[in-house]
C-alpha cells in the first residue's frame, strides 16, 4: 500500500455561517483514484477546492506530503485541477491551452521541449493533430481532453477532477471513464475525482468517500460502500436498497417483521434495534408455502427493464423493491428467501426511517428518491 | 395578374432587410451626402478643377494636428489607467455595489457637457479657483495650469472617462473566474494571471474604451476653448473657426482628421485580432 499524500485534518468550512463541511478528516494515499460521491451541496466540491488552494478552511489543517499547506497560494501546489465545464482559455489555440502551464516553469523550457511535451500529451489524450484548432470550436469531449492534457502536461502529483464528465452525453462518458482510468494507471498520478454519480464512482475509483451534508458518512472500496454500507443513507445513495427497521436479538441473528434471519452481522447490544438492508438483486423468489419461504408478500408493482423485471412486493404494508429475471403478474402472492449473507445490519443514524421504502413506487421511482434527497440539500456548493 | 404583383411587392416589403430602409435612407442624405459635398468642398479649386492646395493649406497647420492627437492621446492613456482598475474591481464587487457605482460613473454624463467643462473652469482658474483656495488651505505651493495643455487634458479626462470605463466594465463582468482560477491552478502568479488571460480577454474592451475616448477627444473644441485658454488651439477649434469663411481649408481638415481616425481605428482592430466587442468601422 502507498504512503499518504494528502491528509485533510479536522477540516470545517463555512460561508456566511453556513457550514458546507463539518470537520472532516481525510486520508489520500499516493497514485491512488479516490472519488468524493455526493449530491450538491454535499461539500465535495469544496473539499476539492481546498486541495486546490482556491479556498481555506475556516479551521483545520491541509497536509501535502506531511507539510501544511493552508496557506499555499494555488500556483505554488503541485496539484493541478480539471475543472467542471473545463475552464479552458478561448483566446488560445488547443497547443497553447495545454503549453500555458509549461511556459510558466522555472527553469525557463526551452521552444523545441514545450512543443514536445505538447505534442507527447496530446497524443496521450488522442488529440493529435488539434494543435492549431481554436478551443472553442471543439466538441465537448474534445475539450474534456485539452482540459485534461493542460493538467496532466504538469506532471502534477495529484491531479483533481471536478465532475470533469458531466456536460457529456452518456455514450461519450462511459468512453471517458474507461479513458481516464487509463490514463490514471499510465501516468500513476493520484487523482481526486469529483462526482454525484454513483456508478462512475464504483467504475472508476479505489477509494470512495461518500458526503452528504458537509459530513464525511463512509470511506471504502466500491465493494465495501456497496457491500458494506454504514448507514441509511449510504445505501440508498448507492444503488437501490430496501431500508427496514429491525432487532438484533443476537450476534448473526436479526429479526424482522416478527420473523427472526441468521445474518453474518454481529457486535450489537442484545436487542438492539437497527436498519436492515436488502439489496434488490439478493432477493430469491420461492413459491409460495413452501419450507424456504421466509415472508410473504403482494405484487403490486411490475417494471420490464430488459435484463430483469423490477417488481414492488407489499410485506405487511410495507413495500419492497425486488429485481428477478422471473415474472410474477400484478396481484400475485410469492414468497421470499434471504440468505445470511444477503442482509446487512446497519447501525441507527440520523438518516434511519427517510430512506429504502417503495411505498410511493412509480416507475420513475429514480427521480422521487432523488427528490426526496434534494430536501435536507439547501445550498449548491459551487 | 395585379393580384399576384401587388403580393410580390408585399412579400419584398416583408423581407427583414425592408425594415431597415428609414436608416438606410437618413444614412445615405445625413451621413454619405455631407461627406461626399465636404470632399468636393476640399479638392475642388475656387474657379473650378481638381487641386491638393487646400490639403497643402490644412498640412500648414501641422502643429495643431499634432497637438490634438498628443494631447488625445495622453487624454486616453490617462483614461485607460484610470479606468482600468476601475471597471476592474468594479466587476468583482456584489451586484448591489455595482449598480450603485455604475449610476455614479454615467451621472455626470446625465449633466451638460458645457456645464461640465464650465465648472472645471472655476476649479482650476488661477486665483479664486476651488483647487488653489484648497491648497492655500493645506499650505500648499499653487498651480498654474489654468488655461494649459494639461487644464485641456483634465477636461477631456472628466469627460470622457466614463466611454472608457463602461466599455471595459462590461467585458470584464462577463470574464469567466474560473478561467482566472485556472491560470493559477497552471501556475501562474498574480501578476501571470492578469498579463497572460484577464488582460488578454479583456482586449476588446480595451478598444472599445480607447477608440470612444480618442475620437471625440481629438475633434473636442469646446473643451480646449474653455480650459485652454485659446492658446493650445486643437483641430476642433481650427475647424470650427474656419470653415464658415473657408469651407475648402475646414473640408480639408475635417477629412484628413477622419482619414486619420479610420486609420487608428483600423489598427487598434488589428491589434486586437477583431475579436468581439470591437468597434467596425
Amino acid at each position: 500500500m502507498e504512503k499518504e499524500l494528502i491528509r485533510l485534518e479536522n477540516c470545517t468550512m463555512a460561508f456566511d455561517d453556513e457550514v458546507v463541511l463539518d470537520n472532516i478528516s481525510l486520508s489520500i494515499r499516493d497514485k491512488e483514484f479516490l472519488t468524493l460521491l455526493g449530491p450538491s451541496g454535499c461539500g465535495k466540491t469544496t473539499t476539492l477546492r481546498i486541495i486546490g488552494g482556491f479556498t481555506k478552511p475556516v479551521s483545520g489543517g491541509v497536509f501535502f506530503d506531511g507539510v501544511r499547506i493552508n496557506d499555499m497560494p494555488p500556483h505554488k501546489r503541485n496539484v493541478n485541477t480539471v475543472f467542471q465545464k473545463y475552464a479552458l482559455f478561448t483566446h488560445l489555440n488547443v497547443f497553447e491551452n495545454v503549453a500555458f502551464g509549461l511556459r510558466l516553469q522555472k527553469p525557463k523550457l526551452s521552444k523545441a521541449e514545450i512543443a514536445r511535451l505538447v505534442d507527447e500529451m496530446l497524443e496521450v489524450v488522442s488529440l493529435r493533430g488539434f494543435n492549431n484548432r481554436d478551443a472553442s470550436s471543439l466538441s465537448g469531449g474534445q475539450q474534456q481532453r485539452v482540459a485534461i492534457a493542460r493538467a496532466l502536461v504538469l506532471k502534477p502529483r495529484v491531479l483533481l477532477l471536478d465532475e470533469p464528465l458531466g456536460a457529456l452525453d452518456l455514450r461519450l462518458r462511459k468512453d471517458m471513464q474507461n479513458e481516464l482510468k487509463r490514463i490514471q494507471q499510465q501516468t500513476e498520478i493520484t487523482f481526486v475525482y469529483v462526482t454525484h454519480d454513483q456508478e462512475e464512482a464504483l467504475a472508476m475509483s479505489d477509494t470512495v468517500v461518500v458526503m452528504d451534508g458537509g459530513i464525511i458518512q463512509q470511506i471504502g472500496s466500491p465493494e465495501d460502500v456497496y457491500n458494506e454500507p454504514k448507514n441509511a443513507f449510504v445505501a440508498d445513495f448507492i444503488g437501490e436498497s430496501n431500508i427496514v427497521d429491525g432487532i438484533m436479538r443476537s450476534d448473526g441473528e436479526v429479526e424482522i417483521f416478527g420473523r427472526r434471519m441468521k445474518c453474518l452481522d454481529g457486535g450489537f447490544g442484545k436487542d438492539e434495534p437497527a436498519d436492515v438492508v436488502i439489496r434488490p438483486e439478493d432477493i430469491d423468489i420461492v413459491p409460495l408455502g413452501s419450507d424456504a419461504a421466509m415472508l410473504t408478500g403482494q405484487v403490486t408493482n411490475v417494471t420490464f427493464k430488459g435484463v430483469h423485471y423490477d417488481i414492488i412486493v407489499d410485506f405487511k404494508g410495507f413495500k419492497w423493491l425486488i429485481q428477478t429475471t422471473d415474472l410474477s403478474p400484478v396481484g400475485g402472492k410469492i414468497g421470499i428467501k434471504l440468505d445470511p449473507d444477503s442482509i446487512h445490519i446497519m447501525k441507527k443514524s440520523r438518516y434511519s426511517g427517510m430512506f429504502g421504502d417503495y411505498s410511493s413506487y412509480s416507475a420513475e421511482y429514480d427521480d422521487i428518491s432523488d427528490a426526496s434527497l434534494g430536501e435536507d440539500d439547501v445550498e449548491d456548493d459551487e | 395578374m395585379r393580384a399576384a404583383r401587388r403580393g410580390s411587392i408585399a412579400a419584398k416589403l416583408a423581407k427583414p432587410q425592408a425594415l431597415a430602409a428609414p436608416y438606410v435612407l437618413w444614412l445615405a442624405v445625413f451621413v454619405a451626402a455631407p461627406i461626399l459635398i465636404i470632399a468636393v468642398f476640399a479638392f475642388v479649386r475656387n474657379g473650378g478643377g481638381f487641386t491638393l492646395s487646400h490639403f497643402a493649406e490644412a498640412a500648414r497647420s501641422w502643429k495643431v494636428f499634432g497637438r490634438s492627437f498628443w494631447l488625445a492621446f495622453v487624454a486616453t492613456a490617462i483614461c485607460l489607467l484610470l479606468g482600468y482598475p476601475l471597471a476592474y474591481v468594479l466587476s468583482r464587487e456584489s451586484a448591489n455595489v455595482q449598480r450603485v457605482m455604475s449610476m455614479l460613473i454615467m451621472l455626470p454624463m446625465w449633466m451638460n457637457f458645457l456645464l461640465r467643462t464650465y465648472a472645471w473652469m472655476s476649479i482650476l482658474e488661477e486665483n479664486n479657483g476651488l483647487l488653489n483656495r484648497l491648497l492655500g488651505f493645506l499650505r500648499l505651493p499653487q498651480l498654474h495650469i489654468a488655461n494649459s495643455p494639461t487644464a485641456v487634458v483634465i477636461g477631456m479626462v472628466y469627460n470622457f472617462l466614463p466611454f472608457m470605463v463602461l466599455p471595459l466594465y462590461s467585458v470584464l463582468v462577463k470574464l469567466d473566474k474560473r478561467l482566472v482560477e485556472a491560470a493559477q491552478d497552471l501556475g501562474a502568479t498574480p501578476v501571470q494571471v492578469f498579463r497572460r488571460v484577464t488582460f488578454r480577454l479583456s482586449l476588446p474592451g480595451v478598444i472599445s474604451g480607447v477608440t470612444m475616448v480618442f475620437v471625440p477627444a481629438v475633434s473636442t473644441f469646446a473643451i480646449s476653448k474653455l480650459l485652454g485658454g485659446g492658446k493650445s488651439d486643437l483641430l476642433g477649434d481650427l475647424i470650427e473657426r474656419n470653415f464658415l469663411s473657408n469651407k475648402p481649408f475646414g473640408s480639408a481638415i475635417s477629412l484628413l482628421m477622419m482619414v486619420i481616425c479610420m486609420v487608428f481605428i483600423g489598427l487598434m482592430n488589428k491589434f486586437g485580432d477583431g475579436g468581439e466587442g470591437t468597434l467596425a468601422i
